[in-house]
């Protein structure tokens, strides 16, 4: 059952070929017998799954299925769940147990979605290798001495290895799609706005998006359906009509034009990763597509724009993390001062740290307008940029990664080289378009992932698009040796 | 040469809306702590600000009451600093582009001048909760009820040069943001907050050093703050000394003040727009309904008391300046068919009253239709003046309407002149030296000694002679 899609999985239960039940016995069996080498959950919620799966059966057979009715997923530790322990990757959220549930994580339960558990991350999302984890790193499935890409991590992850057939996860310089490309899954960053934030614990508030990642863009398509709508609770949500995602897959690609940004495929880049790029490129000219050839001349000015923003905004963000009413407290504190410094000291891990100080740095009374200011600049640049691309062309592409998962630890030291990482990701947040990583072939049996990105609102249009090349090819259902997998 | 004062405020007005600024948590004085706190209030992770839409309508009513020009994209920012009764580690405000712009409010002085205060900005934020530190055994404790309320801050320039000049500002204040239904402007809850900045100077000399003295909440104590202030910050100066800038805390008790922080110790607040609140849009048709329904404005009412009930400017401006006065007046002035002696009792004898039991006119135990009951028995001539304070004393202590009162304690002047002229035959029969001594003496000297009679009558009727009638009957028998 495990190396089957949503899709099929769905139709296997509205077919009675098994039920909710057995299907999230089977995934919680074999989160509990593999997930112990990939650490990709904090926490296991079997007791409520399988309450959730009875719950589901009784619908399907009441005739009352929803989208998502019995299929088991596996919510990243950055959604508030109600009763259950909410982390966020950090020592600071270890005793957090939210008093309410996110948006995102309610959509898909009212329409049937089985919580299998929540999976393991970046602390408060801020990594691309799923290192700085309180829990631990996440193995990568493909190679379990290396990191699965983050901070999605623990979802690329459990999806890769098919411990479930479904994760959520959040987006905020190309967290879901960046791991996405590293173990071989599908994940989707939607449009900013197009997903409630309610719940999602932020990092940057201005960029962070939740979306869906599976095997397939179908998948996504399916799970996007559940997950996308306006949320009154979310100032920043959009008040704009649901797509219809599912119905968009059908759509006939021939005649779509294909924008290659240069900037994407630079002379320092891997050859091989470009390769598999441009295969996947030609693919889809097959199937009728147009190529040209587009410049976005201020991405490359989103790296250092990105880690202004990101951190500026976290440095606020974390603020609330003060030791006083919830997370971690350090013992006896001595005074006010005190009960800050160590809870903070204590809860927050290195990278957090890192971000927390360039942030208030950069907002800080002298430094602001030569880097706040300018970075904001540089973000109303880089959204012209794409903005006049997408005058020209439908969609996008180019790698989403500029290199395969490397070896656990081999960046831990250098963290410049780890925020490049994200570097063909980074716009695409700091524009608020939406953008899709997809399996596009290996590099020594390492996966690689090419991005579809599209312009606002067109998730449809992604979608569609990367499940035309997905029905032409099959490197998404190549799957690691890891865990009977395959 | 003598020293030139320079003050300048900051008030915080507590916007009256059902909900707070960013959630829909409800305002309340009194509740059981943390009671009126919610999920976005206690600031937990994953919790997102919306923007109270009434909040946003009631500074721009503010706006438009002042003149301001109202701005039509205001931006929310992040003040960042970490303080326990503050749950996110920053307050929402607003600093480059806020919602109120500059305006102007007229004041009016005792001497009768007038005079502009400049308004710089007003801005929306959100209050901190309460830090208390009682009961809780060396510990804080942290009630977060009054976290997210809805405030405007209303920083007006430096233009007020003494204390009478900065409480009547605060007075204008308070009676346009209750005349306009924007505050309670209950000042013992802290419904308006005054920080001062004063400075002193020589004439022609740049502005001097200022400080900061917060949270007044009286006019009695703003005004005493103020004094104490100037001052200290003269006595210094003439010592030789510096003014340190600094934030200074008032005690009304002991009326002393201490030094609260200096500058050094500021924060960098580090302020940058909120990315979770889109900006503030108010279109010219919102600009358009606010100014269709803004209440009748402090300086309009005053212009109608003038005009409509030919009162002094001096008693329209008392009787104008709030709202809940106003209102007691009109309604006592309708009740009794006459708004001079309304006006007379409600800045009288109710006034006192008030005064003396430290009560708001609100929660006056004699209400403006009671009064006007009262004021009209005073105009037909039922009571005497002198009666009608012991009406209002009864009355205030709850024994019923004037109506009643006057019937069940036979207070009804005694108008009838036969009744009348008996008891006045009787006094000057029982007591003839008063009357001999009386004719014998001079016509000024009768002015005051035909008081011993007024006395008797009055003492025989148990004050309910009508005065007029009284005198002019005892002036014809003892001739």
């Amino acid at each position: 059952m495990h190396t089957k899609t949503l899709t099929e999985l769905k139709a296997g239960l509205a077919n009675r070929d098994f039920s909710s039940r057995e299907l999230t016995e089977h995934f919680l069996a074999r989160i509990q017998q593999y997930d112990g080498d990939l650490n990709s959950f904090v926490t296991v919620t079997d007791t409520q799954a399988l309450a959730q799966a009875d719950a589901a059966d009784a619908a399907i057979a009441a005739g009352k299925a929803g989208l998502l009715t019995g299929l088991p997923i596996a919510h990243k530790d950055i959604f508030c769940t109600e009763g259950v322990r909410t982390s966020c990757g950090s020592k600071m959220l270890d005793n957090f147990i939210a008093p309410y549930t996110a948006t995102v994580v309610e959509k898909m339960a009212a329409e049937g979605a089985v919580m299998l558990g929540k999976t393991n991350m970046d602390e408060f999302a801020m990594g691309s290798s799923n290192e700085t984890s309180y829990y631990g790193p996440v193995k990568n499935p493909w190679d379990l001495e290396r990191v699965p890409g983050g901070s999605s991590g623990g979802a690329a992850a459990c999806l890769g290895a098919r411990l479930a057939p479904g994760a959520t996860g959040t987006d905020t310089g190309g967290s879901i799609r960046q791991p996405a490309a590293l173990n071989n899954i599908t994940g989707l960053k939607p449009t900013y706005g197009r997903v409630s934030r309610w719940g999602m614990i932020a990092f940057a508030s201005s960029l962070d998006q939740a979306g869906p990642m599976a095997q397939s863009a179908e998948d996504c398509a399916l799970m996007l359906q559940a997950m996308a709508g306006h949320d009154h609770r979310d100032s920043t949500s959009l008040n704009e009509k649901v797509g219809d995602y599912l119905g968009a897959l059908k759509d006939d690609i021939s005649g779509l034009t294909i924008g290659i940004p240069e900037e994407f495929f630079p002379d320092t880049l891997d050859g091989a990763i470009a390769d598999n790029s441009r295969d996947a490129i030609r693919e889809l000219e097959k199937l009728g597509a147009k190529v040209v050839s587009v410049s976005l001349p201020s991405i490359k000015l989103s790296v250092p724009a990105y880690y202004v923003i990101a951190p500026a905004e976290a440095s606020a963000n974390l603020s609330r993390f003060d030791g006083v009413r919830f997370g971690h407290r350090c013992d006896d504190p001595q005074d006010l001062e005190d009960l800050y410094k160590r809870s903070r000291s204590e809860g927050f891990g290195d990278e957090v740290k890192r971000r927390i100080l360039v942030g208030a740095y950069a907002l800080s009374a002298g430094y602001y307008d030569a880097y706040y200011r300018r970075a904001q600049q540089v973000r109303r640049l880089i959204r012209d940029d794409f903005a006049r691309a997408f005058e020209k062309v439908d969609v996008l592409m180019g790698p989403t990664a500029p290199e395969t998962a490397f070896k656990l630890g081999a960046k831990k030291d250098d963290p410049v080289s780890m925020y490049m990482a994200d570097v063909f990701t980074i716009g695409v947040n700091l524009a608020g378009l939406p953008a899709l990583s997809m399996p596009t072939g290996f590099i020594n049996g390492l996966p690689t992932g090419t991005q579809i990105i599209g312009n606002y609102f067109r998730e449809g249009q992604i979608l569609n698009v990367a499940h035309k090349y997905q029905q032409a090819t099959d490197w998404h259902k190549q799957a690691p040796a890891f865990g009977g997998a395959q | 040469m003598s020293w030139e004062v320079v003050i300048g405020l900051e008030v915080h007005v507590q916007l009256n809306t059902a909900s707070k600024l960013f959630s829909g948590s409800k305002l309340s004085t009194g509740a059981e702590p943390n009671t009126q706190a919610s999920l976005v209030d206690l600031g937990l992770p994953g919790t997102l600000p919306v923007v109270n839409r009434e909040a946003v309508r009631k500074a721009a009513l503010f706006g438009l009451a002042i003149n301001a020009d109202i701005c039509r994209h205001s931006v929310f920012e992040r003040k960042n600093y970490f303080y326990p009764d503050l749950p996110k580690g920053y307050q929402t405000t607003q600093l480059a582009e806020p919602i109120v712009g500059a305006g102007v409010v007229e004041i009016q002085l005792e001497s009768g001048e007038k005079k502009d205060v400049r308004i710089h900005h007003a801005h929306l934020e959100e209050d901190a909760g309460k830090s208390l530190h009682e009961d809780f055994h060396g510990m804080t404790g942290i009630d977060l009820n009054r976290a997210g309320t809805p405030l405007i801050e209303v920083v007006s320039e430096p233009d007020m040069a003494n204390a009478e000049e900065a409480v009547a500002f605060a007075r204008k204040l308070h009676a346009i943001v209750t005349s306009i239904g924007i505050c309670d402007g209950d000042m013992s809850q802290g419904n308006m907050r005054f920080d001062v900045n004063i400075s002193v100077r020589k004439p022609g000399e740049p502005l001097g050093t200022r400080t900061e003295t917060k949270n007044l909440n009286s006019f009695r104590f703003m005004e005493k703050a103020i004094a104490l202030e100037v001052e200290r910050q003269i006595d210094v100066l003439e010592d030789g000394g510096e003014i340190v800038q600094e934030t200074r805390l008032y005690n009304g008790d002991t009326h002393t003040a201490r030094s609260m922080r200096s500058k050094e110790d500021a924060n960098d607040y580090r302020y940058f727009p909120c990315p979770d609140l889109l900006p503030v849009a108010i279109t010219d048709a919102d600009i358009e309904e606010l100014k269709a329904a803004m209440p009748e404005l402090p300086d309009s009412r005053k212009a109608r008391f003038i005009n409509d009930y030919q009162l002094s400017e001096y008693d329209a401006d008392l009787l104008s300046g709030s709202i809940a006065t106003a209102a007691f007046f009109e309604a006592a002035a309708k009740a009794g068919g006459d708004a001079k002696l309304a006006a007379n009792w409600v800045m009288g004898e109710l006034a006192a009253k008030l005064n003396a039991e430290e009560k708001d006119i609100a929660g006056s135990p004699v209400s403006a239709e009671q009064l006007g009951q009262l004021i009209a028995r005073l105009k037909d001539g039922t009571i005497s003046s002198k009666i009608a304070k012991q009406v209002l004393e009864a009355c205030w202590a709850g024994e019923g309407n004037p109506d009643d009162i006057i019937e069940a304690k036979g207070l009804k002047q005694m108008s009838d002149t036969g009744e009348l002229e008996k008891i006045v035959d009787d006094i000057i029969a029982n007591n003839a030296a008063q009357v001999d001594d009386y004719r014998n003496s001079d016509d000024a000297k009768k002015k005051k000694k035909i008081g011993f009679f007024v006395g008797q009558a009055m003492k025989a009727t148990q004050g309910k002679a009508n005065p007029q009638q009284l005198n002019k009957l005892l002036q014809e028998k003892l001739q």
